[in-house]
Parts: structure tokens; sequence; C-alpha cells
């Protein structure tokens, strides 16, 4: 395999999530260390043998120096602490730099640990304001968007253009509550039809309250090794097979294009990172902060061309069942996204279906999973290309 | 609760200085012969920065907009029309579209500038459907 990148170095060896969807008993520091301690735990390994911390802050409970303040919580001097903030893509930026590291010799051992409470710890106004805060403050905030007004305005240009449709935008809800269905701990669980999303609370048109993800409580956290020290790894070792970043821009105002993202840049990166295409992939785990963001994702990763994503969600290849399985856990609209820690569950879901732990919603014949995720306002863009046999 | 409100930098100054005598006014790199926004202290393509204020037509055409109908905060009062407006000059800004049913609309639609007082002393660029008088 022709890997030139720095994640062939490494692996995936532990995993683990806390409660998710409304979790009032924890603060998001408490959840941070519960899930840190749980997924060294779940790798067979101690604190002590592991020697580096990647997290996350919390917009519910904002700390300066966020990494630290979790070390210190565990009574634990890491050799590499470090917080990292890159909105939606975090998650995956994060896993980089934490392989980075590995590679650079700056740790042997890393955890992943993300955690918020936009949910419990914050009120509906306050998540919101605190969300569209990332508009200009000059440009863009004063005339009064919310987050789902700028998925909106992506949303109409793509319908403008492409003809897509809004119920072309629903069998993207659909789809991710279907798998919901399947698990026991999604934060909504209960079947919905197109009809169903077409006919909900209008929030900004073209969007309806069910074409947005959901506002959650929750934490997970990811441990990465070393590839000489993953062969010996309690749990089946899951390898980084490629990543790529896309940066275009940071508000939508600035955006060149409002419906290419650059998906396409950190795609095409992951690709050839792994050697690996679109049509190799075993299960896409999208960013489905709104359903034309995974639209949009669909088309720009290569799954199909430009301006298909509409047919390609309403044939339903993505449903159980299908070829092209979608967010199997169901995804931010319907398992849960607390925030800028969202990603980390399509990891995670990634890392129990490549494992073969899925349970009852376990894929047959998992070799290969993409993770995408994005920061700001389909800004930023990192894509994950994992795989559960080591690349040779 | 107000609506957030622009503090302006010194080098912002004269774009709401321009709104508050209801004009609007782009900067202008003249080695790129293209006019940008938001104001910057180089141009974002040569970074040049010797940029020139210049008065624009204030005309422009809908890129794409949405009806908002769950405000952000108590200091809007939904339903209320954001929209992203490609200016003739070249450049796209954020603004609202005013005095208008949204069910009129339609990317495409061509508009002009108005200016609204959000403060005392600031005023911010807004549109309405070109043609369609104030109310």
């Amino acid at each position: 395999m022709a890997n030139t990148g720095l994640n062939s170095h490494c692996a995936l060896i532990g995993m683990a999530e806390s409660d998710v969807g409304i979790v009032p008993d924890k603060t998001p520091r408490e959840l941070c260390v519960q899930v840190t301690l749980d997924a060294v735990r779940n790798a067979g390994l101690t604190l002590r043998e592991v020697d580096g911390l990647i997290t996350c802050n919390a917009f519910a409970e904002p700390i300066m120096y966020h990494a630290e303040a979790v070390a210190e919580y565990l009574g634990w001097q890491p050799r590499h602490c470090v917080t990292v903030n890159t909105g939606g893509g975090t998650t995956f930026m994060a896993i980089n730099m934490a392989a980075a590291a590995i590679a650079a010799g700056m740790a042997h051992t890393i955890v992943v640990a993300m955690a918020d409470s936009l949910r419990s710890f914050m009120t509906r106004e306050q998540a919101m304001v605190v969300q569209s805060s990332s508009g200009h403050p000059h440009y863009e905030q004063p005339y009064g968007p919310t987050v789902p007004a700028y998925y909106a305005l992506i949303a109409r240009a793509h319908m403008d253009r492409f003809g897509t449709t809004e119920e072309h935008f629903a069998h993207a809800a659909v789809s991710c509550r279907a798998w919901a269905n399947q698990h026991p701990k999604a934060q909504m669980r209960e079947l919905i039809s197109v009809e169903d999303v077409l006919s909900s609370r209008s929030i900004a048109d073209p969007l309806k309250v069910l074409d947005c993800s959901l506002v959650s409580d929750g934490g997970a956290a990811v441990v990465i090794t070393r590839g000489d020290r993953a062969s010996s790894a309690a749990q089946k070792p899951i390898y980084l097979l490629g990543y790529g970043e896309g940066h275009a821009y940071e508000h939508i105002s600035q955006a060149q294009d409002l419906t290419t993202s650059a998906a396409v840049t950190s795609g095409r990166a992951a690709y050839a990172d792994s050697g690996l295409t679109p049509n190799d992939m075993d299960l896409l785990q999208l960013y489905d902060c709104f359903t034309p963001a995974l639209l949009i994702q669909i088309e720009d990763l290569g799954f199909c061309a430009k301006g298909e994503g509409g047919d390609w969600l309403a044939s339903g290849v993505s449903l159980p069942g299908g070829t092209k399985p979608l967010n199997t856990h169901g995804g931010m609209l319907s398992y849960c996204h607390p925030g800028n820690p969202g990603a980390m569950f399509g990891l995670t879901e990634a890392m129990l279906q490549l494992r073969g732990q899925a349970g009852e919603r376990q894929l047959a014949d998992m070799n290969t999973a993409l993770c995408h995720a994005q920061g700001g306002i389909m800004s930023s863009h990192a894509t994950l290309i994992l795989g559960n046999e080591q690349p040779s | 609760m107000s609506r957030p409100t622009p503090r302006p930098s010194p080098t912002e100054l004269p774009f709401y200085e321009a709104c508050a005598r209801g004009e609007l006014t782009l900067q202008h790199c003249e080695p790129c012969d293209r006019f940008l926004f938001y104001p910057r202290t180089h141009c974002d393509h040569c970074h040049n920065p010797a940029l020139e204020w210049q008065q624009v037509s204030g005309k422009g055409t809908i890129a794409s907009y949405t009806v908002v109908r769950r405000a952000v905060s108590e200091a809007f009062t939904a339903p209320y029309v954001i929209a992203l407006i490609d200016l003739v000059e070249g450049p796209r800004m954020m603004s609202q579209i005013v005095d208008t049913e949204p069910e009129a609309l339609a990317v495409g639609q061509t508009l002009s500038v108005a200016f609204e007082a959000w403060s005392e002393d600031i005023k911010l660029p807004v549109f309405k459907l070109h043609g369609v008088l104030g109310k």
C-alpha cells in the first residue's frame, strides 16, 4: 500500500463513550475524565502506560488550559499535553496531531478525549448564541444569523443550482434515524418518514427541525499508539490508513463556492494517502450537523457525481441493509451532538464496526471505514480512513 | 437585549462613516483592479497594503437567502430574511433583505442597498428588492 503519510505508524487500540443524550449528573470535565480512564482501560492499559493527552475545550464549562486541567484532575503528568480547537473538525485533526506527535517521538501512546454538555449545562438560548458566534462579529452576526441559517444558505444555493429538493434533504434525516433505531443508546430512536421531516417545525427555510442535529451531552475518548506497540494490544488494532485536510475559508459570506466544499481537497488527500478509493469504503461516518452538509459531503467525497447527492440518499443505499451504510450509530442527527465532540461518536462507532463489536447492528465483511468532520460552516474539513488490517 | 453592533477598528471606520452618510463604499485594489469586502489592511489577492475606498452602486443579486423562523436571540424578531448578496462590483456580503414578503424572493433577484440604524452611531447596509419603494 502506497502510504506516504505519518498515519501508517499508528493504530487506535482503545475507545470509550460516556452516556449520551441528556446527562445532567456529570459536568463536561467529569465526563472527559471518565472517558479518558475508560478508553485507557478498554485498551488494556493503565494511565501510567500512556504518555500523551489531547482534548478540546467545552462550551458549557470553558477552561483556559483544558488538557492540563484534565490531566491534573487525574493526578497525571503526561509527557505531551495539548488542547485542540478546530470546531467540528477537532476530532480528526486531533487524531492526526496525535499520530504526528507519535511519529515525531513526542509520545508513544496518546489519549484523545472530548466531552461537552450543551443540553444540561447551558440554556437553549446560550447554546444558540455561543454556536452562532462563529459568524463574523462585524459583517455577519449583526444581522442575526443562526447556525441553521448558515446551512440554509448552503441548502438554498444547492437547490437552485442542482434542482435538489427538500425531500432529498429529508432522506438524510430518515436514514440516520433508521440506524439510530437499532442503537440502544441513541438519543432519538423513533423511526421517522420523509413526510415527518417535511412537516416538522420550520427553523430557517428550507431547513426544518428534523433537518438539524441534536443538542446533547456526552463525551468519548480513543487511545492511539505506535504501530509496533499495537500488535500486542488487548483489542484488535484499528489502523490509520489515510488522512487529509482542506481549509477553504472561515465565514460563509467569504466562501468561494456555496455548493462544493473543501471536503473535495481533504477526501482526495486521504484517498491518496491510503491508496484507496471511495468504492473501497465499507462504512461512511460523515458529519451530519445539518442534512445539506451530509448531502454535499457524499458528493464531495466522491460517492456520487456532483449534484446527485439527493438522488443517492433517496435511493436508500445508506439505509440498514443498503450497500453504503452511513452513520450506523445514527449520527449527530439522531445519536447525539454535544458540540465539538460530535464527530468522536462517528469514530468510536467505526472502531466498534471494524472490531466486530457493534452488536445487533454489526455489519458483515468490514475492512475499511471513512470518517469525515468539518469545522465552521463547511469551512475546514478533515477526512480519516481506517482499516482493521495492518498496512504492509 | 440589543442586536450585536460593530465597534469599528481604524481600518474599518471609513466603511461605517460612509454607511452613516447613506453611501456604500468598498476598498479597491488598483494593481488587481478588484474590489474587496470585508475591509482589510491588505488586498486578499496580491496583499497590496495601499487600498482605496470607492463608492459603489449599492446594487446586487441574491446568491442565496433564508427566512429565519427561530431567532438567534431575544434581540431579533422572527421571521427575518438573511441573504448572501453578490454586489455588481464583485464582492459578496451578508445582509438582511427588508420590506419584502419571503415568498416573493428567489435566487438571482436584483437588490438595492438601504441603511438602517443599529445604534446611535452605527448604521448598517440592508437590502430591498430593486424597484420596490421603501415603506
